[in-house]
């Protein structure tokens, strides 16, 4: 599932020195596999290497041993967490253990039965994402089978009282949509919906010629977010985010390297963020090798860009690098080729007419390119072959 | 000091903390913090003592004189009102007017 997920707590930036905080946020993706196709996943490029997943025993060690280090929100993530059939054993013991626990889900193979016996092992908190959820592209906007399958699930979640926090990825295909997704995340009754616009890492940066939206469309769907937002002010509460690629400030990647945020992948590989992996020159451990505690204050892998020692010009002298340090390390390879420069979304960066340019392009009509490069679906297959071409996303 | 005239409860009401919202004490951080779908906000130590009182049993008052007792001080009531009532818009916590 996407995350964008957020912690408001007060967490200041660790300076060099001091001891870093503990690792708040502790993301599970429990595996890769997913019987959903989207173009815009996060999971890597080359997901498909991963054959063999952490055991229920070592999820279960990661768990306490992230617990007594300080760690108090757990995420559920994956592919489709609902996969793992180890995943109610799994969320009893993060219950157990003082965990506020939330599951990130498509909301394939969540079945009466099984929101049952996740209520009964302490899930306090369900977020249920709308995906592109076949090949035809057309289902989801006109969104009959959709819709029909998110219906049944937001029922089955209102039902055992879950929380229902609603994610919709948007993009250059379905933001001229968003009202029809707004009203359906109303008439779902969810609490809260995230707009998240695609981010351009892993499957969405393969696609990303067909998902960036324009400007025009851009400003045409927050306007329409802000009315719906004032109309259903006390029903709803909903976050729009920009793709950061028209903004001149890049974000605050994760809060911080190795701040607040610990996600273990499928295969026990501990990283400060699900994209981090791509980075070279790394070594992120395994939990397979290593305890939490070492992992996180030990590692060379979350050491590396914690603070702000290892900034490169212009973030070393910047006046304004507390508030983002630098931006994301993942996009700074991506289009600088240097995991330690300045993220490209900077326009104080060298690199930034790279992200001029694809926004410039973006303004263009796309109809060519759909046809030239079409859209590669997220599965196994693209996933080897796009391995075998090197692309590391 | 008398009780905040602007706020729209009054001391004889029950507060709970609401929902999806889970108040507990983080050894790790010290304090008390209130969980909700994947947030957390860390209170400062008075706003903790505060809320962890709001069981939905007592009265406003009850936790007043509580804390009053607790802490060996006089006069809380402004400072538990103000708190209370950005608690309420924040929805933190929700409010009971207890029948009888
Ligand atoms: S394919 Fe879609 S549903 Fe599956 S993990 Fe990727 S983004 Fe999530
Ligand atoms: S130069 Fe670096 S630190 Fe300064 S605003 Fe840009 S990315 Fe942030």
């Amino acid at each position: 599932m996407e995350n964008t997920i957020t912690t408001s707590s007060d967490h200041a930036a660790q300076s060099n020195a001091a001891k870093p905080g503990p690792p708040l946020w502790l993301l599970a993706e429990l595996t890769y596999r997913c019987p959903l196709h989207c173009v815009f996943c996060f999971n890597p490029v080359n997901f498909a290497n991963v054959e063999k997943e952490l055991d229920t025993e070592n999820w279960l060690r990661v768990l306490k041993e992230a617990r007594a280090l300080g760690s108090v929100q757990c995420g559920f993530s994956g592919g489709e967490p609902l996969l793992r059939d180890d995943l109610e054993t799994l969320v009893s013991e993060a219950h157990k253990l003082g965990y506020y626990t939330n599951l990130l889900t498509s909301g394939v193979g969540l079945t009466e039965t099984r929101a049952k016996a996740l209520k009964d092992a302490g899930l306090d908190h369900i977020q249920l994402s709308f995906q592109d959820s076949t090949k035809e592209l057309n289902d989801f906007l006109s969104h009959t089978k959709t819709f029909d399958l998110k219906h049944k699930v937001a029922k089955i979640i209102a039902d055992h009282e879950f929380p229902m926090v609603l994610n919709c990825v948007i993009h250059r295909l379905n933001i001229d949509y968003i009202d029809k997704i707004i009203e359906m995340a109303i008439e779902l009754g969810a609490e809260c919906l995230e707009l998240a616009n695609t981010q351009f890492y892993s499957w969405a940066k393969v696609n990303q010629e067909h998902l960036l939206p324009t400007r025009e469309q851009l400003v045409s769907a927050e306007a329409i977010t802000n009315r719906y937002r004032e109309k259903y002010a006390d029903k709803i509460r909903i976050i729009f985010v920009v793709p950061d690629y028209y903004e001149t400030r890049p974000k605050k990647c994760m809060n911080g390297w190795g701040n607040v945020f610990l996600t273990i992948n499928p295969e026990g590989k501990a990283l400060p963020c699900h994209t981090a992996s791509m980075l070279p020159g790394l070594d992120f451990p395994s939990v397979k090798d290593h305890s939490i505690n070492d992992i996180w204050y030990e590692s060379e892998g979350f050491n590396r860009f914690r603070g702000d020692a290892w900034m490169k010009e212009p973030c070393r002298s910047c006046p304004e690098k507390e508030n983002d340090l630098g931006g994301c390390r993942c996009q700074a390879y991506m289009i600088a080729g240097d995991p330690a420069a300045a993220d490209p979304v900077c326009d104080k960066s060298p690199d930034h007419h790279k992200i001029q340019a694809y926004v410039e392009k973006a303004q263009q009509p796309q109809d060519k390119q759909m046809t030239e490069s079409p859209l590669v679906f997220r599965d196994p297959k693209s996933s080897r072959k796009l391995d075998e071409e090197g692309i590391v996303f | 000091m008398s009780s905040d005239t602007n706020t729209t409860f009054s001391t004889s009401d029950i507060a709970a903390v609401a929902k999806p919202y889970r108040l507990q004490y983080e050894e790790a951080q010290e304090s008390w913090v209130l969980l909700y779908p994947e947030g957390m906000v860390k209170l400062n130590g008075p706003a903790g003592e505060i809320l962890k009182r709001c069981d939905g049993e007592k009265t406003i008052d009850a936790v007043i004189r509580e804390l009053e007792k607790d802490f060996e001080q006089k006069g809380l009531e402004k400072d538990v009102m103000g708190f209370l009532d950005i608690a309420l818009e924040k929805r933190w916590i929700n409010l009971t007017t207890p029948s009888s």
